[in-house]
């Protein structure tokens, strides 16, 4: 227990290893934590920016679904309204060209009975005059009827 | 135990468990009953204590120096290793422990100590860390380096201590070097008279000029004293601690000659004084680290000063 020069030797040392710990040592390593501490509460920022940002996604990617739904509804309204007038018009259509049809068929046919009547008409004459021949064929005495015929021919 | 060829008695064998490796200058004469005749004064390594007592203070003590340094070394080593290794990304194995004690240190220092200086963190690690790993050397069993450095140098009689802070020249040295940069900060931070106010406006003090003259004697009496404490306390706490831990482990350790019974019991007490040993040499270390971080506030708080100045 006696008290000499090492304590001057361990002093020494002692100043040595504080000196070379705080040019050597301490700094660099805070440093490093420091940075890392940085980083971790960077990257903590950014997770809670990205589930914020998710968050947004999902109310958007909803938001996006429900129009876009009805956007659809209202498309397939729009196109059934579309095809009930089509129909509609479809059936109107026919429905003008039947009575179209009709109504040229109906003239035709009133043409074809006028022509028929028509020949008829000419061949009842036709037919009279054949007919009334006949007759006049029967009556006739050329004898009795000469003088008529002549007179006939003299009016001539 | 100590050697083959001659058997101590359990005194002898305490007291060269005690002693350290002293290489000084020795005034001619003979020491040790004529085992050590130095024909003139000179430079040589001490064979008993009686001729390390005729040394005085032109001695040093090897064991405890070379210990003491190689630790530090250790320390520097490793923390300087984990310096060039640190980086900010996630840490593994032995940086992740350089980062714990460096975080766990510099959070005692911000709790104890508020101003700026980038002495104090670096002073309080180097502290702490080489503290412990000299108080970890208690750990080892009493006789295995000492036997191992007398079968190295071949002299039973061969002192080798390897706990440097059982030795109070290592504990002291620290601790009047915490005190002098206390007075240094002290002194550059309040100015020389800032100090000496402290120290002769302190505690008793009145309004009247007179009579704080009369207190000034009183006053530097009581605070010179608990200045001079400081380092005193501080070096002799952790000496008187591991000098108890390291004496009661040789204790233990004398009984491995009395028996196998009591042999047995010896082992017993000797893993449960090691456990709560763990304790202590942490304790300390932390207890010096700490005191130390508390002085350097003092030194540094300039208002304590302000209140006798209005």
């Amino acid at each position: 227990m006696n008290i000499n020069l090492t304590i001057i030797g361990q002093s020494i040392a002692f100043i040595f290893f504080v000196l070379f710990c705080m040019k050597y040592v301490w700094p660099f390593i805070t440093d490093a934590m420091a940075e890392r501490q940085k980083r971790i509460a960077d990257g903590l920022a950014a997770a809670d920016r990205a589930d914020k940002d998710l968050e947004l996604a999902k109310e958007k990617a909803a938001k996006n679904l429900h129009e876009a739904k009805q956007e659809s509804a209202a498309i397939i309204d729009a196109a059934n309204k579309r095809a009930a007038k089509i129909v509609e018009e479809a059936k109107e259509q026919a429905r003008v060209e039947a009575e179209r049809i009709r109504t040229a068929a109906e003239g035709e046919v009133e043409q074809e009975v006028n022509r028929a009547k028509e020949k008829l008409r000419a061949q009842v004459a036709e037919l009279a005059l054949a007919g009334a021949r006949k007759v006049l064929e029967a009556e006739i005495d050329k004898t009795k009827h000469k003088s008529m015929v002549d007179k006939l021919a003299a009016n001539l | 135990m100590a050697a083959e060829e001659y058997t101590p008695t359990t005194t002898e064998y305490i007291q060269h468990h005690l002693t350290n490796w002293t290489y000084g200058k020795l005034p001619a004469g003979s020491y040790c009953d004529g085992a050590q005749v130095q024909e003139s004064t000179g430079w040589t390594v001490a064979y008993c204590s009686e001729a390390m007592k005729a040394m005085g203070f032109n001695a040093i003590h090897l064991d405890s120096m070379a210990w003491s340094i190689g630790l530090g070394l250790v320390f520097v080593l490793i923390f300087r290793w984990a310096a060039k290794k640190a980086h900010s990304g996630v840490p593994t194995g032995m940086l992740n422990f350089v980062e714990i004690i460096i975080e766990f240190i510099d959070k005692t220092v911000k709790e104890g100590f508020q101003h700026r200086n980038p002495l104090i963190a670096p002073l309080a690690l180097t502290i702490f860390v080489w503290i412990f790993l000299m108080n970890l050397m208690d750990l080892i069993p009493v006789d295995w380096i000492p036997s191992l450095a007398m079968w190295i140098a071949g002299d039973s009689h061969f002192y080798f201590k390897i706990v440097p802070t059982t030795d109070p020249n290592i504990t002291l040295s620290m601790g009047f070097t915490v005190f002098l940069l206390m007075i240094g900060y002290s002194i550059a931070k309040k100015g020389f008279m800032g100090f000496v106010k402290e120290l002769t406006l302190h505690p008793f003090h009145t309004n009247n000029i007179f009579v704080n003259i009369l207190l000034v004697p009183i006053n530097f009496a009581l605070e010179s004293i608990s200045l001079i404490a400081k380092p005193i306390s501080l070096g002799l706490r952790l000496f008187g601690n591991l000098y108890a831990g390291e004496m009661i482990f040789i204790l233990i350790a004398t009984m491995y000659s009395a028996g196998l019974l009591i042999g047995i019991f010896g082992g017993f007490l000797q893993l449960g004084w090691a456990i709560f040993h763990i304790l202590v040499i942490t304790l300390q270390a932390f207890v010096f680290m700490v005191l130390t971080i508390v002085y350097m506030a003092m030194a540094h708080d300039v208002e304590e000063e302000d209140q006798f100045t209005h």
